[in-house]
């Protein structure tokens, strides 16, 4: 019964956060609805006992990464006008042929019945020993591949930002 | 029937905190001005009640009679939703702080907590995490240049320095092995020899960048960067008068006594202390633990008025590299040195076996 009420609400506020995100003509409000969806996502990990990873959830997605949006947003300017040139040809008639075939997707998915596991006999145990016993062994080795893809990304943005063209040459030393 | 008796209680713990909050942030801003007061040679408040110590309820009720102006280019929601977003993280992140020793009525143990996660560390760094929007949006909506340049120093400062506060406590979940407040309160009872009590401080690096961080993230003094009031009028808040500035103000002193208090919690024991159990009777004795964590509370909060009253405002590229050159490379290695230590204390060394 409560699980069913928290769905409702924090669904009708995820999606309209999502909507608003797309939707909103000022960037700040598009954040701020996406923001909303993030923490609505972390009531239903609360909801499905997944503790830790709502406090990851909000500790990485709504506090950092967000944050981080609203930083560039703000930088940028807010006031500035967007420029709504399409500059891909063909842009609208692919999206709109794509989000069709997702669609037909989603469609086909949901008409079939679902094979899922049996149901395992004990509750399922978000708690951080359960995960943190579950990360370092049997999923060792997709744990660190992720952490190295990470390095690499921020390797990556370390590069872009030392090479910029701006600085070609080291003129400013 | 059960049931409704367990709602009831965490519905009064809850308020209790909620009063607990309200009345230590009126007797710390008291406390702040008398302190600082004296410090700079100066009397402070005295004419409030007894020692000026109503003036801070005095200042709440002027506050609350003004009249507050919404300036013309203020982006009105969010101008109006910014103050209340402030009070919110304020207000949660007390809840997983335990004041004092369970008790039990009747064969029901209650927590002197308003919830005990078992995720309590996390909670604490999602729900810190959460405060910097309301800078940000207060910053951003007022729709002036001296908020918004406040509202970005506060973005740019808080990713730096909540880096930095989560590194700090990852030394002390390993050395505990727990995330849970009330656990690592436990963990801190008993002695080391038979001498000194066995709190947490001994981690001593942690603590200090704990505590660095602690400061930076409440936006206090030396790194009130979002508020420098020499170079930016009153920071993100300039914009704000009457009551919407007060919940701000409220929320910034709720903040420094829930850092205090966690900082208390995680490195100083909590309520450990000494309660003589067997020598007094138990109607005298159940007051110790909260005497011992409100007076440890207060010695953190003391240290936070003393830097603020010390140490002069940081400039902000300074304040940049303490947090990334300094604090964040600072607790990696330390978090390092624990993590080795504490495996050569479970594994044994490497070439022993």
């Amino acid at each position: 019964m409560v699980e069913l009420v928290l769905f409702i609400v924090f669904g009708l506020i995820a999606v309209a956060g999502a909507l608003s995100m797309v939707l909103h003509p000022n960037p700040v409000y598009g954040a701020l609805g996406l923001m909303a969806t993030m923490l609505s996502i972390a009531v239903f990990y609360v909801v499905n006992s997944g503790h830790f990873i709502a406090a990851v959830q909000v500790v990485v997605y709504a506090g950092a990464v967000m944050t981080l949006f609203l930083f560039v947003i703000m930088l940028i300017g807010v006031d500035r006008a967007e420029n709504l040139e399409e500059r891909l040809p063909m842009q609208r008639q692919l999206a709109i042929g794509l989000g069709v075939a997702f669609l037909v997707l989603i469609g086909l998915i949901g008409g079939n019945a679902w094979i899922t596991a049996p149901a395992s006999a004990s509750e399922p145990n978000g708690s951080v020993e359960a995960i943190a016993d579950l990360i370092f062994t049997d999923w060792l080795l997709p744990f660190e591949v992720t952490t190295l893809l990470l390095i690499i990304a921020s390797v990556g943005a370390v590069a872009l930002a030392q090479f910029s063209p701006r600085r070609r040459g080291g003129a400013e030393e | 029937m059960t049931d409704w008796i367990d709602v009831l209680i965490v519905v009064v713990k809850v308020v209790a905190a909620f009063a607990v909050m309200l009345v230590a942030t009126l007797l710390l801003i008291w406390a702040e001005r008398k302190i600082l007061a004296d410090m700079q040679n100066r009397i402070g408040p005295y004419r409030a009640g007894p020692w000026g110590l109503l003036q801070a309820l005095a200042d709440g009720v002027k506050l609350f009679f003004k009249e507050p102006i919404t300036p013309n280019r203020v982006e009105k929601t969010v101008y109006l939703l910014a103050p209340i977003l402030a009070l919110v993280p304020a207000l949660l992140m007390f809840l997983v702080v335990p004041i004092g020793r369970p008790f039990f009525i009747g064969d029901r143990e209650i927590t002197l907590q308003a919830m005990d996660l078992n995720v309590g560390l996390l909670f604490v760094l999602a729900v810190s995490s959460m405060a910097v929007y309301a800078v940000v949006l207060a910053g951003w909506s007022s729709g002036s240049k001296y908020p918004l340049l406040g509202g970005v120093r506060a973005t740019a400062q808080a990713i730096s320095y909540e880096a930095a506060l989560g590194l700090a406590l990852v030394p002390v979940v390993i050395y505990e092995g727990t995330l849970s407040v009330a656990g690592l309160v436990e963990g801190q009872s008993g002695k080391f020899l038979d001498l000194f009590p066995a709190w947490n401080i001994i981690l001593l690096p942690s603590f200090v960048f704990f505590l660095m961080a602690a400061i930076a993230e409440t936006n206090r003094a030396p790194f009130d960067l979002v508020e420098a009031e020499n170079e930016l009028v009153g920071g993100f808040h300039t914009e704000y008068s009457g009551l919407r500035f007060a919940l701000f103000f409220l929320a910034e002193y709720i903040n420094i006594f829930t850092m205090s208090a966690l900082t208390a919690t995680i490195f100083l024991g909590g309520w450990n202390g000494p309660t003589w159990d067997g020598s007094l009777p138990s109607s005298i004795t159940w007051i110790f633990p909260i005497l011992w964590f409100a007076l440890k509370t207060f010695a953190i909060v003391f240290v936070f008025f003393w830097v603020r009253a010390t140490l002069p405002r940081l400039r902000y590229d300074q304040l940049m590299e303490l947090g990334w050159k300094r604090l964040i490379p600072g607790t990696l290695i330390w978090m390092i040195f624990v993590a080795v230590a504490q495996a050569f204390d479970e594994f044994g060394a490497p070439w022993a076996s």
